[in-house]
Order: structure tokens, then C-alpha cells, then sequence
């Protein structure tokens, strides 16, 4: 008897549970999952990959050879020549890594117990966490060189000092990022000074879409499940009031929490500030003006967001359907979060890229790394996509605060996708 | 003669395919009380929530104080007062807030106020008037419901089974109240499965079956016109 009723209560539990409007989000998140993993496996090979630099050889000496010997075996020249310009050229059109210069007297200068100096011209492709990874093994690079260089010496039984010895390279650079030189900076460390702003905002987006989403879909479920709603649409009110209304509600709310999001990070960051370096040494730091038109791009961003959930909740039956219904919203804004944190936009592919430009939640990333390097084009083109997108969302929730649907609930009498999914 | 507060001229209204109101047709006169009566799924809740302006007309005409209603719902709203079936209010209010929060729809402040006043003195829910409405007994919400629907003086209030599930006392108050507001002028439509509320209330019913009204009249002209005790018996012989 006893095990009968356990058997059925258990058999009511999975059947309420197991339901398109569980499965569909897992489903989705796996999804993404595994072709994350075939982006991140894409990286992988770039560092398994032997690099793509250039070099220019400027030294006859014995050491360059060493140099040559190396490079030749584990990276993949596209330019191998005496011109410095048309090197860089090669190695930007072939998406390289870097180009490497050997000056003149390079040779003689180590035998003669002086640091000889490899010129390093890096290029790097975006702010993301991936983008530094293969300037990391040309560094590897060098430091092989280094110790091959350093044994040669040390056969020879110089009477030159240890350090000389130890260490007879060291490495002059620069790096390229967006059409600017940078002197005196590699690409890790850039990465690393610039940690703060390619990580913050997306984290601060996601959140904010994700708690203002959040309320604003349980207010409309809360409005179904204890019956307020009906009251409120018979009151003497515009529909685009009711719908402004709680837009501008949850907007509030959600800039209140993105607020106290940022002061945190802000002190967090802080903290982790140790290198006396800034970005404004190399011009890369956002002045005000700058910082305004982030929060503009943010709060359009926001109500892009905003608008879609509201959207989304006129579908809600009662609270938990609301909770699912969120679901599509928080995917879109994990997606731009976790992408941006890996590459820029301009590194993907152009699929991708259309996609990326689509989800409204890319642009403040977009606009903040646009601004570092004054492209504004993006920034006001994505504050308009924004809110474009906003007004044409409010249009849509307006309808249907209009018809018939939000009383009924249905969308056709069949059920469709939405409302299978909203159960 | 007193002018028409509401006029259905053969109105249909489909969810659908389905057909909830089929081609019905009545008048309610200004201050009068009318009842629709009728069996669960007979388009009751539909004729209320399309004469309040939450869903739209299939085909016909209604016509709420002279205003069209499919062209001037926006008018409409600032007559009418609705009161849907098993409604609620939102829980993080107290009772009294949640009033403010209905009264600042229709006037400015001081008006406001004197509505909320009205609206709890209608209500009479004491010291609890300034709880959670989360805290709130079934009967003591629709008590602040039926004060929101009548503190604001409408022309007219739409009221969705009133009293149902309700204790006696409760449901007699409130018929109490329907009764005396009426004789203020406000016009009241209501419905209800409660055939005595039906009887002691209303000045003319219409009974609707299945989507179609069947009967209508005074109960008094009805229960006669049928050879019926009470308007249960009317309702019986009538559907069958
Ligand atoms: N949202 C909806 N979608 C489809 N059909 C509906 C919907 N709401 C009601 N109906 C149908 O319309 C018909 C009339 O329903 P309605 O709610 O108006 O009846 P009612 O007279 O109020 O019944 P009750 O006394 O049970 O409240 C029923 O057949 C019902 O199934
Ligand atoms: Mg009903």
C-alpha cells in the first residue's frame, strides 16, 4: 500500500515537472554549451598552432641565426625579408601575431656583453581574455631563444658577467591594437590593464537585464496569479501608460541595483590594482563624455531588455510561468557576456558577428571597447539599435495590453509554443 | 421613463471558435439592478468582461451612458466600475494603500481622499484596514473589493458574482450595500448562480443559457408567468 502511494505521488511529481517549459531551457543551455566548447576548442588549436609572425633579420652574426633557427622550427613565417612596413603589412594581413625585428650588430653587441635587443611589433586583435593567448607563446618564444643564446655563451667560456650570460636578450615593443601603436607594452599586459573595464561591463549588463528582466516578468505573473490585473484594465488609464509605467518601474529598480553592482566591482577592483600603470598612459582611458555615452548605451541596453520581458510576462499564467518565461532573456544576455569576455566582435565570425549586433545586450560591451579607441560610429549606432528595438517592443506589448490575450491568455485556441511553454 | 444605462444589441462574442455569447440583446435602466442569471460556462463572466471593456466585441453593438463602446472604451473606463469573480488585490498593500492606489486613477488628491475615506467606511474592516491585504480573510478582501468598486461613485458598476463564497452574514451585508447604492443612482449589473440574491436584489434578470438569453423579466412577472414559488423553479422549467 504503502509504496503504491510513493509510486503515484512520484509519478504526479515527474509528470509536473518534466514539462516543455523545464526541458526546452536545459535543452537550450546544453546547446550552447557544446558549441561553446567548439569555440574554446578553436582557441585551443590557436595554441597548440604554431604562431604567425614575420620577421626581419637585419643581423648577420651568429646569434640571429640561433634566432632564425628557432622561429623557422616553431612558428609560421609569412614574412621572412629586410622590410619593416611591408613585414607588418604581411603579418596584419595574415592575422599574425607579431613581427619581429633583428637589428643591425645584434651579434656583435651580445659578444660584446651588451643586451642585444629584438624589436617585438605586436598585433592584438581585441580585448578579450583569448586574444592575448598567442602573444603568450611568441614570448615563449623568446624566452627559448634567450636560453639557447645564453648556452652558446657559456660553451664558450667568456669572461663575461653572469647576468650577461643569464640573460643576453631582452625584447623592445610595441603593440598595435586598433590602428594605434602603444609603445613600451605587450599584449598580456595591456590585456591585464584593461581587465577591468572588458570584464566589468559585461558582468554589470548581464545582471542588470537579468534582475530588471526578472522583476518586470514576475510583476506581470503576479498580476495574473492574484487577479489584479483585470481590475487594472478597467480603470481610466492609458494601456501605454500601464506599459511605460512599469517599464520605467523596473528601469528605476534596475539601475538602482546596477549602482550598487558597480561600486562593489569598483572597490574590488581596487583592491586588485597593484601595477602603478594606467590605461591612461596610453590613451586608452574613457574621459567623461565618454563615460556618459556608456550609460546611455547601458540604459538603452536596459530597456531593450526591459521591454522584451514585459513582452514575454504578457504570456505568464501566474509566478512560476513567469520564471520560465524569463529564461529566454537571461540567455541573452549570458551569450554576449561570455563571448566578449573571450574576443572582440570584429574577431568572430560574420555570422556570429550578425547575431552578436542583433542581441541589444552586446552594445554597451561593444560601445565601451568602441569608446577606448574613439569609434563612435558603434556607440550611437548601437544606443539607436537599442532603442529602436525598445519602441518597436513597446509597440508590440502595447497590442497586446490591447486585445483580448492578456484576459484569455491564449494565444490560439490550440496552444501555441509560447503557451505550452508558459505553462 | 428613465433612459438606458447599457444597451446589447444582439452582441457575440467568440473565443476562438467557440461562441461564448451568442447574439444577445438587453436594456438596463438607469438606477435599476439587473441580474444575469444562468448554469456554469453560460457566457456570464464574457457578457460582464466585454461591457467593461476587457475583451472586444465579436459583432453587435453595445452602448454603455451613450458611449460606443467599441469606439470610446476610454470614456467608458471613467464611468463603470468592475468587480471580476474571485478578484484580488496586490498583497504588499494594506488595505487602505491599495485603495489610494485605485482612487488616484480618477481624481486629484483631495477628491482621492475622499474617496479612500468612503472606500473604507464601506469596507468596515477596522484596525485591519492598515494590514497586509496578505493578512486578508477571503470575506474581508472582497469587503475592501466591493469598497474600491463603489467609493468612486460610478454611473455604473459591473459586479461578477458578488457574493459568491461568502458566509451569510457577509454576503447579506454586501447585498445590503448593492441595494443602498443603487438607491443613489449608481446602475449595477450583476450576475450570480444565488437564485434568493437573485430575487431579493434585482429589479429584472435575464437568464442565459449556454451563450443565448432565454427569459427575462421582473422575478415578481417571471415566478408568474411560470406558476413558480421562487425564481429557482422559474429557472428549472425554463432550461429544461
Ligand atoms: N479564455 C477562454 N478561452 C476559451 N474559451 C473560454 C474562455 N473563457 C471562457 N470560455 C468559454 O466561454 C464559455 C462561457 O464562459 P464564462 O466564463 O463566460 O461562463 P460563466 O457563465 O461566467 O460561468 P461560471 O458561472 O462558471 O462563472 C464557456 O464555454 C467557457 O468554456
Ligand atoms: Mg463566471
Amino acid at each position: 500500500m504503502r509504496s503504491k502511494g510513493l509510486l503515484n505521488i512520484t509519478r504526479k511529481e515527474i509528470k509536473e515537472l518534466l514539462t516543455p517549459s523545464t526541458i526546452v531551457p536545459v535543452l537550450v543551455i546544453a546547446l550552447f554549451f557544446a558549441s561553446m566548447g567548439n569555440i574554446m576548442g578553436g582557441f585551443q588549436e590557436e595554441v597548440e598552432e604554431k604562431p604567425v609572425i614575420g620577421i626581419v633579420n637585419e643581423d648577420s652574426g651568429e646569434h640571429s641565426k640561433t634566432v632564425m633557427s628557432v622561429l623557422e622550427e616553431k612558428s609560421e613565417m609569412v614574412y621572412n625579408g629586410t622590410d619593416r612596413e611591408l613585414g607588418s603589412k604581411y603579418v596584419e594581413e595574415k592575422g599574425g601575431t607579431a613581427l619581429l625585428i633583428i637589428p643591425e650588430n645584434f651579434s656583435n653587441k651580445i659578444d660584446d656583453g651588451e643586451t642585444g635587443y629584438i624589436m617585438v611589433r605586436w598585433f592584438m586583435k581585441g580585448m578579450g581574455v583569448m586574444d592575448t593567448v598567442s602573444s603568450g607563446v611568441v614570448e615563449g618564444l623568446i624566452e627559448e631563444i634567450n636560453r639557447e643564446v645564453s648556452a652558446t655563451l657559456i660553451e664558450r667560456e667568456t669572461h663575461l658577467p653572469s647576468s650577461h650570460l643569464q640573460r643576453p636578450i631582452l625584447k623592445e615593443e610595441s603593440t598595435i591594437i586598433q590602428e594605434r601603436e602603444l609603445e613600451d607594452i605587450s599584449p598580456s599586459i595591456l590585456g591585464g590593464l584593461m581587465s577591468s573595464q572588458s570584464i566589468m561591463i559585461p558582468i554589470i549588463t548581464m545582471m542588470l537585464i537579468m534582475m530588471a528582466g526578472g522583476t518586470i516578468i514576475s510583476s506581470m505573473g503576479m498580476e495574473k496569479e492574484d487577479k489584479t490585473l483585470e481590475t487594472l484594465l478597467t480603470l481610466p488609464i492609458k494601456r501605454s501608460s500601464i506599459v511605460v509605467g512599469k517599464l520605467v518601474g523596473a528601469a528605476v529598480v534596475g539601475l538602482i541595483m546596477a549602482l550598487i553592482y558597480m561600486l562593489g566591482f569598483g572597490f574590488y577592483m581596487q583592491t586588485l590594482e597593484v601595477s602603478d600603470m594606467h590605461l591612461a598612459d596610453y590613451g586608452l582611458a574613457l574621459s567623461l563624455s565618454d563615460y556618459i555615452l556608456v550609460g546611455i548605451s547601458l540604459f538603452t541596453a536596459l530597456l531593450a531588455g526591459l521591454a522584451l520581458s514585459l513582452l514575454l510576462g504578457t504570456f505568464a499564467k501566474n509566478y512560476k510561468s513567469a520564471q520560465t518565461l524569463l529564461f529566454p532573456v537571461t540567455a541573452l544576455a549570458l551569450i554576449p557576456m561570455f563571448v566578449f569576455m573571450f574576443t572582440d566582435i570584429g574577431n568572430l565570425p560574420t555570422v556570429l558577428q550578425g547575431v552578436m549586433y542583433a542581441i541589444p545586450f552586446s552594445h554597451p560591451i561593444i560601445a565601451m571597447r568602441g569608446l577606448m579607441f574613439d569609434n563612435y560610429t558603434i556607440v550611437f549606432g548601437g544606443i539607436l539599435y537599442s532603442t529602436i528595438f525598445s519602441i518597436v517592443m513597446i509597440a508590440l506589448v502595447t497590442k497586446i495590453f490591447d486585445s483580448d490575450k492578456l484576459v484569455t491568455g491564449s494565444m490560439s485556441k490550440k496552444g501555441g509554443l509560447i503557451d505550452k511553454l508558459s505553462r | 421613463m428613465r433612459e438606458n444605462m447599457i444597451e446589447v444589441k444582439e452582441l457575440i462574442k467568440k473565443y476562438g471558435d467557440v461562441t461564448a455569447v451568442d447574439k444577445i440583446s438587453f436594456q438596463v435602466k438607469k438606477g435599476e439592478i439587473f441580474g444575469l442569471i444562468g448554469p456554469n460556462g453560460a457566457g456570464k463572466t464574457t457578457t460582464l468582461r466585454v461591457l467593461s471593456t476587457l475583451l472586444k466585441i465579436s459583432e453587435g453593438e453595445v452602448l454603455i451612458d451613450g458611449c460606443d463602446l467599441d469606439k470610446e472604451s476610454a470614456e467608458i473606463r471613467k464611468k463603470i466600475s468592475y468587480l471580476p469573480e474571485d478578484a484580488g488585490a496586490y498583497k504588499n498593500l494594506t488595505g487602505r494603500e491599495y485603495l489610494r492606489f485605485i482612487a488616484e486613477f480618477f481624481d486629484g488628491k483631495v477628491l482621492a481622499s475622499k474617496m479612500v475615506k468612503k472606500g473604507v467606511d464601506i469596507a468596515d474592516l477596522d484596525k485591519k484596514i492598515d494590514d497586509k491585504i496578505d493578512t486578508y480573510s477571503k470575506g474581508m478582501k472582497r469587503r475592501l473589493l466591493v469598497g474600491r468598486t463603489f467609493m468612486i461613485n460610478p454611473k455604473l458598476a459591473i459586479l461578477d458574482e458578488p457574493t459568491s463564497g461568502l458566509d451569510v452574514i457577509n454576503a447579506r451585508e454586501i447585498r445590503q450595500l448593492i441595494k443602498e447604492y443603487a438607491g443613489a443612482g449608481t446602475t449595477i449589473l450583476l450576475s450570480s448562480h444565488n437564485m434568493l440574491e437573485v430575487d431579493f436584489l434585482c429589479e429584472r434578470i435575464s437568464l442565459i443559457d449556454d451563450g443565448k438569453i432565454v427569459e427575462s423579466g421582473s422575478p415578481k412577472g417571471l415566478k408568474n408567468k411560470y406558476d413558480a414559488e421562487n425564481i429557482e423553479e422559474v429557472f428549472t422549467k425554463v432550461v429544461r
